[in-house]
């Protein structure tokens, strides 16, 4: 295939016997711009996949490092790449502790973190699913307004709403409790889960549907026996999805919550403790990994679906 | 009576739907909507952090003086800036590697699922984590990064990367001026957000057709002819789609800065500061004020954005 590039190649510079002879012998022919390029990018392309590796992953094998060292050993040798002095969990066990026991309370952290995350979860699915399955199947006056709407709280600027929320929230008592960030966290996230859920209810058959609304189903009885079985890999996806926004979520956490330490989530309760000079630095790093770990293995285990669920009509440009 | 009753139908449908987007429309309205258009109002009264539980909604008198605060204070025109070097640069940075790391995992190898979720890693990890991680990686003391520069490359005192406001970088003997921490803040950037373009980029990519590609193999053109006048012309579009993204998220990004820096160092972007005003000072009023600038700056500059693109596009067709 590639031969009629290279002949005409060679044809254009026909004068002179050199290149007579040269083509006689194949091997001895000067590289070709096509074989120089090929060769030299399939080098780079591996070059550059290792970099991206090591970019990608080493903060994070940094962060599990530090974490299994001690904070005076760190001081004497920063630059190892291992732990030269083994491996101690002590990290651990002080960032876990209550503060009572001289720790610094993460599983408090944690279990604030956990309590927000599922109920936006389970509040924000509960939600989108009516109104993903609305915008998908039924033909009412608003639609694409509304879709319109979503759009534009998905870009919104969380800075600019922070305000505002912070002022009514304050007004009406609920700042300070996990239950206003919930809600924040809800209005937040509902807008992106409809839109992935809206794309996969359309790539379901309505015929489905239509047989069961023949059978007399009613649009409640169709959404939950008929749709949410085919849909249910997109809901795990989104799920997911929303827990890593809420679990991650740093800014409305340190606006509403930051005065009562009982109530602050791992994000906060870890940018609070890393600026002050009595905790070390190589426990907040335990701090870090317990963060982080919830998030990487569930990412892990569902990459496939949320990589899918998220460029979904992306592909058409 | 065919006619009557596709309309019956159509008010089920019209009904149906409104009802099942009654609660999101109630979350929406009540803690988006509504609170923008506060914002609004709060940005044109004197209100303290102080007097939030006294004074009414209302009640207090329209002013300009939260916008005149605002826009004379010093520092602004350097925020404003500083935030625009940050947003350009680092969504041009973010979609460039984005870019790159699409077209290396473009074609089946082993081991390339691992591969792209590794790379993926970054933008899916918790904020806090990643910029604390960065953070101790270039501490002066504790950092990796000053021990291998001591190390490796010489370097006689640690760099305080993320308090630096300007460093000197000798290059064959001459000095240049960088603004370290901005730049390192700009860096960061580019990899924690690179994965979201590689994602998009990488999706466009593997629905290209293939026929055109091989059109162009077949008459000569090189790899990088190839990517250059077949596969780049049709990412085109992502390529935009992305930029605008990227960039509207950048402008108002205050997460990634706040935690690395807390705005010091010459790298206080427009976000930072309004949560300065609302907090620090406890200007609720000049903190909505300036926030309502920022969406303004921002809003101009993408119908600056649109214009151009549109008007060089409709340009194109003349020709």
């Amino acid at each position: 295939m590639s031969r009629t590039g290279l002949d005409t190649e060679v044809a254009d510079r026909r004068p002179g016997a050199e290149t007579a002879r040269r083509r006689r012998r194949p091997a001895a022919r000067p590289l070709s711009r096509e074989i120089v390029e090929t060769r030299v990018l399939g080098v780079l392309k591996w070059v550059m996949i290792a970099v991206f590796l090591v970019a990608t992953l080493f903060p994070f094998y940094y962060m599990l490092l530090l974490s299994v060292r001690s904070i005076e050993d760190v001081a004497l040798d920063p630059g190892a790449l291992w732990p030269p002095r083994g491996v101690s969990l002590d990290a651990f066990r002080e960032v876990l502790r209550s503060v009572d026991d001289g720790g610094q309370g993460f599983l408090t952290f944690l279990r604030n973190s956990g309590v927000i995350a599922i109920a936006t979860v389970a509040v924000t699915l509960l939600v989108s699913i009516l109104g993903a399955y609305a915008i998908s199947r039924l033909q009412f006056f608003g639609r694409r307004q509304v879709h319109f709407l979503f759009l534009a709280v998905y870009l919104f600027p969380a800075i600019l709403l922070a305000i505002p929320l912070f002022v009514l929230f304050t007004r009406i008592g609920l700042r300070g409790s996990l239950f206003g960030l919930t809600l924040v966290y809800i209005s937040q996230t509902v807008p992106v889960t409809i839109h992935m859920l809206r794309n996969y209810f359309e790539t379901v058959p309505v015929s489905l549907e239509e047989a069961a609304a023949l059978d007399g189903a009613t649009r409640l009885q169709i959404i939950r026996k008929v749709a949410l079985p085919l849909a249910m890999p997109a809901i795990m996806a989104t799920s997911l999805f929303v827990f890593m926004i809420a679990w991650n979520e740093f800014l409305f956490a340190l606006l509403f919550l930051v005065e009562d330490r009982g109530r602050w989530t791992v994000s906060l309760g870890l940018s609070q403790l890393s600026g002050s000079i009595e905790v070390a630095k190589t426990v907040l790093m335990a701090g870090s990994v317990i963060l982080t770990i919830p998030i990487i293995v569930l990412f892990f285990a569902t990459e496939r679906l949320l990589v899918e669920g998220l460029t979904s009509g992306a592909e058409k440009g | 009576m065919a006619p009557r009753r596709t309309r019956t139908l159509r008010q089920q449908e019209t009904r149906a739907g409104l009802t099942l987007l009654s609660p999101t429309l109630v979350v929406v309205l009540a803690v988006v909507v509504l609170p923008i258009l506060w914002t609004i109002l709060i940005a044109f009264q004197r209100l303290r952090l102080r007097d939030l539980h006294r004074s009414g909604i209302f009640g207090a008198e329209l002013t300009l003086r939260n916008f005149e605060t605002v826009l004379t204070s010093s520092g602004f025109l350097n925020a404003l800036k500083v935030t625009l070097i940050y947003s350009v640069v680092g969504t041009a940075l973010s979609i460039g590697l984005g870019l790159v790391a699409a077209l290396v995992v473009r074609k089946p190898f082993k081991g390339r699922t691992l591969v792209r979720a590794s790379m993926l890693l970054p933008y899916v990890a918790p904020v806090v984590a990643v910029t604390f991680v960065w953070e101790v990686m270039l501490h002066p003391e504790l950092g990796i990064v000053n021990a291998l520069g001591a190390d490796l490359l010489g370097w006689k005192d640690p760099i305080p990367f993320l308090d630096q406001r300007t460093g000197t970088l000798s290059l064959l003997g001459v000095d240049i001026g960088v603004p370290t921490a901005l730049v390192v803040i700009i860096l960061y950037q580019a990899w924690r957000y690179f994965p979201f373009s590689f994602l998009f980029i990488l999706a466009r990519l593997q629905a290209l057709p293939a026929d055109l590609d091989e059109a162009a193999r077949v008459d000569g053109a090189t790899p990088l002819q190839r990517f250059r006048y077949i596969t780049l012309p049709q990412l085109k579009g992502v390529i935009a789609l992305l930029a605008v993204l990227r960039f509207i998220w950048t402008f108002n990004e205050f997460d990634d800065v706040f935690l690395l820096t807390e705005g010091g160092a010459g790298t206080e972007v427009v976000s930072v500061r309004v949560f300065r005003y609302l907090t620090a000072r406890g200007d609720v009023g000049a903190a909505a004020a300036l926030s309502l600038v920022l969406a303004a700056s921002l809003v101009v500059l993408l119908l600056v954005y649109f214009r151009f693109f549109v008007g060089r596009s409709r340009d194109a067709e003349a020709v």
